[in-house]
């Protein structure tokens, strides 16, 4: 199940004097149950390349294969690779629009043409994969809270069965239990069913946090790409382009500055807290 | 500047004949009292009724029990409603959903247009207020083509127009990313130190409260906490409770601690944390 | 597509059309619209023509800019030059295919309709193009200020065109934005018979009207907050009052009009230049 992107460039308004070239040659491998962190400042192109993924935005030039399958092919079912890959835009809890919780998150199951009782045990599964409990089932989704609406959203793509999540910005505008909670379900979700997440993030702590793989997008192209200490090395690169590296790495930057031992590549606070005592206790 | 007294607030639920079906208290018997010129940051999570609060320093609420002073002025007293809103200023969490100009420099001139300031005076004030927040040379903008940051620093600008003596910033930066958050709270703290005013940050981001002078923390409408950010940010277990977080210096601090490091309670930055690291390294 | 309508956003330049006081842009539109109506033959519409070029001209908005907003209308343009092409009877038949027939009268009606049509959208994308929505306000306050003494809300219903017109670029992103949403849920939006395609909006239309109300309500709040209390004691940041060029501009537009009725009459009375 993995996808791979070859040379995709993908220009808006072609031809007029608004031409903006949103993506630049993009070439990318994403292998199977991959937890991937896609950073970038906004309008760095990240959003459109989720989209391309999923097949929203078709690009301008070059392909994408889903599974081998090149997902521009004539017979190519788009519908098809949207179940696969399951896209959860920004603010998801914009898109509920049923009279229960349940029957909206039956709406993905349903168009891919579930039957009814097919669709409401997917239904179900997703709605307990997010941690909301059968109580919820019949309320309305707009008499609850911001972090359950998201998470109701979120329950609504999962229960397309999908290979692939992405997820643009899921903990936005949430407190900082409600953003933990939000991603723990998802980092177990990704271990329990095996499939592949590409977590689209602003807080680094975030993505040091809970990622294998960070890919950072600047002006349409693929500035990195690697695991999260290689990516952080770069802490300086990182900044001029409007980014940053988790609090963690400075803190290493800073001791090693000052002349201690230290291994500056953790990013976590755990990995932090074992470099520290390591060199305290080490001569 | 503002103070409360048992302040309180009742959500009323309305049933179709406009009877009271149900209640909800989102503000229970708040006691306030805000000195001017301070930077005082109200911490608390979704649904604890720091944004309720929030409302009623503007008047846009009136408590349902106790009183609020702005000033000295009641807020329940409806004839000094404009004096209120012209002396406390708001900035709203949806960047969007609070310019009502098409035109950079028109949304700013909107506040002094409504409290009936001469045409000359505006645009002084506009001018004035838009390099205040450092967005003079986008005023013949469009909005819409300005990011989250940018119309943020437009609504203060807006704010800082009518002249007030403090400004509530209620989540000004949970829609932003990074860089303009940054931009608003730098912007915020410089009309702090050099215009002296008084500002109130409702947030959740707790590396934002971290260089305020006072801070309250509210759970089911209470203020359950207050003090300032050393004392705060030092109690880890007891704000996780609360379903908030600490900054990340302050959490590695807490847990080199938990490993039996003698480090002291209340370290906020990275810069604190190396030094104090480091003077441990030499003594061993 | 959505991105496409530029009816009612503005452009912003540097122009003697952008400097007009908005009332005196306001009157032009509708002497315009109005000398559409009454323009005779190919004289009338040459006379529209020079001076709609000279005011785009005068505009600095690219021509290519203010046609986009035409692509709008195109369905409705295409079905006036049908209906017109095969309705109307006339003199001379220059087409027929069984019932079907083009006549001479049903050909210049169907074009001198269209050029009206585009004209007219071309002519009003001026005004909103070159006017800020709350230029526009003012001025539209100002005109109808007299019906304040008959309680016409004047200054409310100025405002709340000013306000859909700030909103209607945000609504738009977000259809766009919630459509691709549902769209990636497996949703439909394209296939199917009439009562298919209804029912798929739902899924847009719901959570479009309560984000709309949901703005609506911060937004009244926000404004509010910053000591909104309707029209009255509400001073202006930019105060109208005619300058030179705008009286200039007056004469112009009068002038222009008074051609236009001179040559109307002129076509139908001498039946000149008539096809």
């Amino acid at each position: 199940m993995s996808i791979k992107v070859e040379n995709v460039n993908y220009t808006y308004a072609e031809g007029t004097a608004y031409e903006i070239h949103a993506l630049k040659d993009i070439n990318l491998e994403i292998p199977d149950g991959q937890f991937i962190g896609l950073i970038g400042h906004t309008g760095s192109g990240k959003s459109t390349l989720v989209q391309h993924l999923n097949g929203l935005v078709k690009a301008t030039s070059g392909k994408i294969y889903f599974n081998g399958k090149n997902i521009y092919g004539e017979k190519y079912s788009m519908k098809e690779l949207r179940s696969q890959v399951g896209l959860v835009f920004q603010y998801p809890e914009h898109q509920l629009f049923e009279i229960n919780v349940l029957s909206d998150v039956c709406f993905g199951p349903r168009n891919l043409g579930c039957s009814q009782e097919e669709a409401e045990k997917k239904a179900r599964e997703a709605l307990r994969m997010v941690g909301m409990g059968e109580e919820y089932e019949k309320r309305s989704p707009f008499e609850l809270s911001g972090g359950q609406k998201r998470r109701v959203a979120i329950a609504g793509v999962l229960a397309m069965d999908p290979q692939v999540l992405i997820l643009d910005e899921p903990t936005a505008g949430l407190d900082p239990k409600g953003r933990d909670e939000i991603l723990d379900q998802i980092e177990l979700l990704q271990k329990e069913r095996g499939i592949t997440v590409v977590l689209v993030s602003h807080s680094m702590e975030d993505v040091a946090r809970y990622v294998d793989r960070i890919i950072v997008m600047n002006h349409g192209e693929v500035r990195f790409d690697g695991a999260p200490g290689e990516v952080f090395r770069h802490y300086r690169e990182l900044e001029e382009i409007g980014l940053a590296a988790p609090q963690m790495t400075y803190l290493m930057q800073g001791l090693k500055d000052r002349g201690a031992d230290i291994d500056t590549d953790v990013t976590t606070i755990e990995e932090a807290a074992d470099a520290v005592m390591h060199w305290l206790k080490s001569e | 500047m503002i103070r409360a007294e048992k302040l309180t607030y009742d959500y009323e639920r309305l049933d179709e004949e406009g009877n009271v079906e149900s209640k909800k208290r989102a503000v229970d018997h708040v006691d306030l009292h805000i000195r001017p010129g301070k930077f005082i940051a109200i911490l608390g999570h979704n649904g604890s009724g720091k944004s309720t609060l929030a409302k009623h320093i503007n008047a846009i609420l009136t408590p349902t029990e106790g009183t609020l002073w702005v000033d000295g002025m009641d807020t329940k007293e409806e004839d000094k409603l404009w004096d209120i809103r012209q002396d406390a200023g708001m900035v709203f969490q949806n960047p969007d959903n609070q310019i009502i100009g098409t035109i950079v420099e028109e949304d700013v001139g909107f506040g002094p247009e409504n409290l009936g300031v001469p045409t000359d005076e505006i645009w002084r004030r506009v001018e004035e207020s838009l390099d205040a927040v450092g967005m003079l040379k986008y005023r013949h903008h469009s909005p819409n083509k300005l990011s989250g940051g940018q119309k943020q620093r437009v609504a203060i600008a807006g704010v800082m127009a009518m002249h007030p003596r403090c400004i509530v910033l209620d989540e000004p930066t949970a829609m932003l990313d990074p860089v303009g958050r940054k931009s608003v709270i730098r912007t915020a703290q410089k009309l702090n130190r050099e215009e002296g005013i008084t500002i109130i940050l409702i947030t959740h981001y707790m590396e934002e409260v971290v260089e305020a002078d006072h801070v309250f923390v509210m759970d089911e409408g209470k203020v359950v906490m207050q003090g300032n950010p050393k004392e705060i940010f030092s109690q880890v277990e007891a704000l996780k409770k609360l379903r908030l977080d600490v900054p990340q210096a302050t959490l590695l601090a807490y847990e080199l601690q938990k490993r039996g490091l003698p480090l002291p309670d209340g370290i906020l930055s990275i810069e604190e944390l190396v030094d104090e690291l480091c003077q441990l390294k030499s003594k061993m | 597509m959505i991105r496409d309508i530029t009816l009612g956003q503005y452009y912003p330049a540097k122009s003697t059309i952008h400097q007009l006081d908005p009332r005196v842009k306001l009157v032009t539109t509708v002497v315009f619209i109005i000398s559409l109506f009454i323009a005779k033959g190919i004289l009338g519409y040459a006379i529209a023509t020079v001076f709609l070029a000279m005011v785009i001209r005068m505009s600095k908005v690219p021509f290519g800019y203010m046609t986009k907003g035409l692509k709008a209308i195109l369905m409705i343009l295409m079905l006036t030059v049908i209906f017109n092409l095969f309705l109307i009877d006339g003199d001379i038949v220059l087409w027929r295919f069984g019932f079907l027939r083009i006549t001479d009268k049903g050909l210049r009606t169907a074009v001198f309709m269209a050029i009206r049509l585009i004209y007219l959208i071309l002519g009003s994308s001026i005004m909103t193009l070159t006017t800020t929505p709350n230029d526009l306000t003012d001025g539209l306050e100002k005109l109808l200020g007299p019906l304040k003494k008959l309680h016409v809300p004047v200054h409310e219903i100025a405002m709340m065109m000013s306000i859909a017109l700030r909103f209607i670029p945000i609504l738009l992103e977000e259809t766009d934005k919630i459509m691709k949403a549902q769209i990636a849920r497996g949703a439909d939006f394209e296939t199917g018979n009439l009562i298919q395609k209804a029912k798929a909006m739902v899924p847009l239309l719901v959570p479009l009207f309560i984000s709309a109300f949901r703005r609506a309500n911060d937004l009244a709040m926000a404004m509010e907050a910053r000591c909104y209390h309707g029209g009255d004691g509400r001073t202006k940041m930019k105060p109208l009052h005619y300058e030179h060029r705008d009286r200039v501009a007056y004469v112009v537009v009068w002038g222009y009009f008074l051609v236009m009725a001179v040559s109307a009459w002129a076509v139908s009375f001498y039946g000149i230049m008539m096809l």
